[in-house]
């Protein structure tokens, strides 16, 4: 097991951890790389962002504070 | 007296139903398809429409199930076209330097949620979507938009996991990236109270 990620290959973890259980190493390298990495931090919670947007297309029947 | 299938209003969504299809299936023929089976399986089911969500929304359930028995009925007449191409990551090595790490970080989207109440952040991820290649973009959607197992997806598309899970990561690279550059950062996008600070704090789930 490799014990550093770089930022290439957290991003392809990243996404697989929201398609299947990551493997308890890959965590754990994971977890190690994002407390280290703002940049992997922002990629990961625009992850979870796309999932929301994803979840709610096509989008609010109501416009609320689209008047801009 | 209006029939309940009148009072619906049903034709009244076709367009956008039309447009959700199209999304998915890339192909207007088989979307129109689909619209007008669903069109017609709600005008047979108006009477027992509960109300209990919105027409919108109920019509929508119902073309999910029609969109996915297109694709699977397609899957299993032909293979999927442009497959290696699709599977080749070479095109997203621009976006890290040669020592691994990412050319150019990640943005802060703030509190990005603020632009799940307005339909044109819908119109921008729509036009983000159409950029993806069709494979990519049915995988993508049928994981994301109508919650499918990867497990599921394979069938459905006939590919392997690992096929699968490399396009789901080319549609997150390509729609992050695109998002970015025509929705967040723009004069669009709800503006952002952004903290100085990095986050540090928040970590996501792992």
């Amino acid at each position: 097991m490799k014990f550093r990620l770089k930022c290439r290959e957290a991003s392809r973890l990243l996404s697989e951890a929201e398609d299947r259980q990551l493997g308890l190493s890959e965590r754990v390298t994971l977890r190690l790389h994002l407390g280290l990495c703002d940049a992997c931090t922002q990629f990961s919670k625009q992850l979870g962002f796309l999932r929301r947007a994803l979840a709610a297309y096509p989008g609010p029947e109501e416009e609320k504070t689209d008047s801009a | 007296m209006k029939s309940p299938a009148e009072a619906l209003e049903l034709e009244t969504h076709r367009p956008q139903l039309l447009r959700f299809a199209l999304m998915q299936l890339r192909d207007r023929g088989a979307a129109e398809d689909a619209v007008q089976e669903t069109l017609v399986a709600a005008l047979q089911g108006a009477a027992s429409f509960a109300g209990q969500s919105s027409v919108r929304t109920w019509l929508i359930g119902i073309l999910k199930h029609k969109i996915i028995d297109h694709l699977r009925r397609t899957a299993r007449e032909k293979p999927l076209e442009g497959l290696p191409e699709e599977l080749d990551l070479s095109d997203f090595e621009a976006a890290f330097a040669e020592d691994g790490h990412w050319r150019e970080a990640p943005a802060d989207w703030g509190n990005p949620d603020q632009s799940l109440e307005q339909n044109r952040f819908f119109q921008a991820l729509e036009r983000c979507l159409e950029g993806l290649p069709t494979n990519t973009a049915r995988a993508f959607m049928l994981r994301e938009v109508m919650g499918l197992e990867t497990a599921e997806i394979c069938k459905e598309l006939q590919i392997s996991a690992s096929n699968c899970w490399v396009m789901l990561y080319r549609a997150r690279m390509s729609l992050r990236e695109c998002l970015d550059m025509n929705w967040f950062g723009t004069p669009q996008a709800p503006q952002v109270a952004k903290t100085g600070a990095k986050s540090k704090g928040m970590k996501p789930r792992v």
